[in-house]
């Protein structure tokens, strides 16, 4: 294994992974219960254990091409139109198919309600399976539920929606020309922020639609993380975590970011832990590391040799913190168990 | 470089025979896969092809270039794709009748994403033999589509007499004197001459000469390793007979859409072209659809190639200039209402 470049960044946590062949590229996962899953490229959904790995297919004979995890369940979305639930008990069930079409978005909240894109068409379905339905003016990458009320952020072309699906009335814009990818709201519900085609951030204080654009990055944001306190907002897509302050009323507006966790690599994942100012991050060359946030310690969870560089594409904290689960585009995987 | 997936758009106005050539294309004996991306699912009659819907979705990008416009929706695509990398060899993107093939191709210089993982290998364009004289004078699509294309499937020469046909050539020759013609009857073409073609690739720009078919009527030129170009230069004649007798090409001036070729003896001194040639994209890109070079920059052993998309350039030292071999700089302009003798001087004016 090489040894880190920091010379500062000894501290590794390597030998407290357990590396997992998930055989095809890990496009998201959580911890359900206790145990490790991975949603993977092929459409089988990974169960990490002892003494052997369960497999189950989610998409048959299709790609998973995006997923979530919240409140025990797994929710993926394939290139079959297909919404599927997975529980930790292995059980799978179907929340919609739309024909023809592929998943683009997902967004999950923890009652149970998901919602789903597929091209412009976005549906909301509520903890009871009531569905409701909106029409973006274009496509959707990018969905997000707000924390109070059942109200669902759409990114999409020329700016932002904040749509009520129990609710007749048009749903309320926030505008901002240019091609808006992915949506996150704070969890406070006071700030919207959106990940644009050009490789920027476009932030919005949603009660009076101030804008704040937060500029910098030299490829475009496909990960954020609130921390535990919603005070920071931590993206991908610079060779370092850039870290928002939000924990003033004016949210980033005038302050930089903080940047923990440089490399020379692009950062493609980013984690906070559930409960510490702890950020994990993995890279473009499949490298982990957790930073503190507080004094910017770094410690290194894995490496890659440089001719087997596969992206980190996903990363995910148990609920309690002790562990930590990664996966690459090549189908390589791990899961951390923190020293206690 | 080599793993990057290839694609090739395939343009064409309606009703000119896209969906011929795309079915041909899945239906012959190649031993490839596709991923296939187009706008209106139902005629295409291939079953075990991976086939995707597109939305034609085109965006502004926001870095105060207006023509600088992207397919959003070929960029999520394209990414959605890569989940199923390995099961597919090569990406055809179908595009509308009404289509404007450059937000396409800009979206492979313009996103990184989608650079990383694809490349575009041609911009194909089937036209109808019959109908495009017509549609070139009252379709701006129609003539966006032939200035831009590397490839140019001449379509359904049964329904036209060969006066017709060289009539119909000479207007798309008016327009893009470059772009490799094949002239057929139901898009029978070899496959080879619409994929793999690495048109886009700066390594395979090594001449730039016009594309002038002296095969006259026969059709068989297609199958040939090269043909046999010359120099048209820039003296554009009005509708007169030039060239080879024998089925000779007419030649037409198209009052709007042109291509300007200049050459210049000698070196160039980069010092001077890079300022020249930025400031003349940025200023007139809306106007150029596309332009490639071939340059002898000054003290430099190695040629030096570009190519541009609108605003988009692109450019690298090739291969060095071989013993004996005359250096000489060749530059050409694709587009609308072109002023010639601007450019002329302007790259007249970077000599070393």
């Amino acid at each position: 294994m090489a040894a880190p470049k920091k010379p500062q960044a000894a501290a590794s946590l390597a030998e407290k992974v357990t590396a997992i062949d998930a055989g095809a590229e890990v496009v998201a996962c959580g911890f359900l219960d206790q145990t490790p899953v991975f949603a993977l490229a092929d459409g089988a959904m990974l169960f990490a254990g002892a003494p052997a790995h369960r497999r189950a297919v989610a998409h048959d004979n299709a790609a998973i091409l995006i997923g979530h995890c919240l409140g025990g369940r797994i929710v993926t979305g394939g290139d079959d139109g297909r919404v599927v639930e997975t529980r930790a008990d292995g059980s799978a069930a179907e929340l919609a198919s739309e024909k023809g079409k592929w998943i683009d978005a997902l967004a999950l909240r923890d009652d149970g309600a998901a919602a789903w894109a597929a091209g412009k068409t976005v549906r909301a379905r509520d903890a009871r399976g009531e569905v409701k339905e909106f029409t973006a003016p274009s496509g959707v990458r990018g969905l997000c539920f707000m924390p109070k009320g059942y109200r669902l952020a759409i990114a999409h072309y020329n700016g932002v929606s904040l749509w009520f699906p129990n609710t007749a009335a048009e749903p309320d814009g926030l505008v901002w020309r240019g091609s808006h990818l992915d949506v996150t709201i704070s969890p406070d519900g006071r700030f919207a922020v959106s990940a644009m085609q050009e490789a920027a951030l476009h932030g919005w204080r949603i009660a009076d639609k101030k804008d704040m654009r937060m500029t910098g990055y030299p490829a475009k944001t496909r990960s954020f993380s609130w921390s535990h306190d919603g005070k920071w907002l931590a993206t991908s897509g610079a060779d370092a975590c850039i870290v928002w302050p939000f924990d003033s009323k004016d949210g980033p507006m005038g302050k930089g970011p903080r940047e923990c966790g440089v490399r020379p690599a692009r950062v493609s994942r980013v984690a906070f832990h559930p409960r510490e100012l702890v950020l994990a991050a993995g890279y473009e060359d499949g490298w982990v590391m957790i930073s503190r946030l507080t004094d910017g310690a770094e410690i290194l969870v894995r490496s890659a040799p440089a001719d087997a560089a596969a992206a980190i594409t996903a990363l995910a904290w148990s609920g309690d913190g002790r562990r930590l689960m990664f996966g690459a585009r090549d189908g390589a995987a791990g899961v951390l168990d923190l020293p206690v | 470089m080599s793993d990057k997936i290839p694609v090739t758009v395939l343009t064409g106005y309606l009703g000119a025979g896209k969906t011929t050539l795309l079915n041909r294309i899945l239906s012959e004996d190649h031993g490839q896969k596709f991923a296939v991306i187009v706008n209106e699912f139902g005629e295409i009659g291939i079953d075990n092809e991976l086939v995707v819907g597109a939305d034609e979705e085109v965006f502004e990008m926001n870095n105060g270039c207006i023509c600088c416009t992207v397919r959003g929706d070929l960029i999520r695509i394209i990414e959605g794709l890569l989940k199923r990398k390995g099961k597919f060899d090569a990406i055809i993107v179908e595009t509308t009748g009404l289509a404007d093939p450059a937000p396409v191709a800009q979206t492979f210089f313009v996103d990184q994403d989608v650079q990383d993982a694809a490349r575009l290998d041609a911009v194909v364009t089937v036209a109808d033999a019959k109908w495009l004289s017509d549609r070139l004078k009252d379709a701006p699509e129609a003539k966006n589509q032939i200035a831009f294309a590397d490839v140019i499937i001449l379509n359904k020469i049964d329904l036209v007499t060969p006066e017709q046909l060289r009539e119909v050539e000479g207007r798309i020759r008016a327009i893009n004197p470059y772009a490799k013609l094949h002239k057929t009857t139901k898009c029978a073409v070899p496959i080879d001459a619409v994929l793999g073609r690495n048109a886009f690739d700066l390594e395979r720009i090594l001449e730039i000469e016009p594309e002038f078919l002296v095969a006259g009527d026969d059709h068989d030129h297609d199958h040939h390793g090269h043909d046999h170009g010359h120099d048209h230069g820039h003296d554009h004649g009005h509708g007169h007979d030039h060239g080879p007798a024998k089925g000779g090409l007419k030649h037409y001036h198209d009052e709007e859409m042109q291509s300007v070729a200049i050459r210049l003896d000698g070196d160039i001194d980069p010092k001077k072209f890079m300022p020249w040639i930025n400031e003349l994209v940025q200023k007139e890109g809306p106007n150029i659809l596309r332009s490639k070079g071939i340059l002898a920059f000054k003290d430099d052993p190695k040629r030096f190639v570009f190519q541009g998309v609108h605003m988009i350039l692109d450019g690298d030292s090739q291969r060095e200039w071989k013993p004996g071999e005359k250096r000489e700089s060749k530059v050409v302009f694709i587009g609308r209402n072109l002023k010639e003798a601007d450019l002329r001087a302007g790259v007249l004016g970077c000599a070393a």
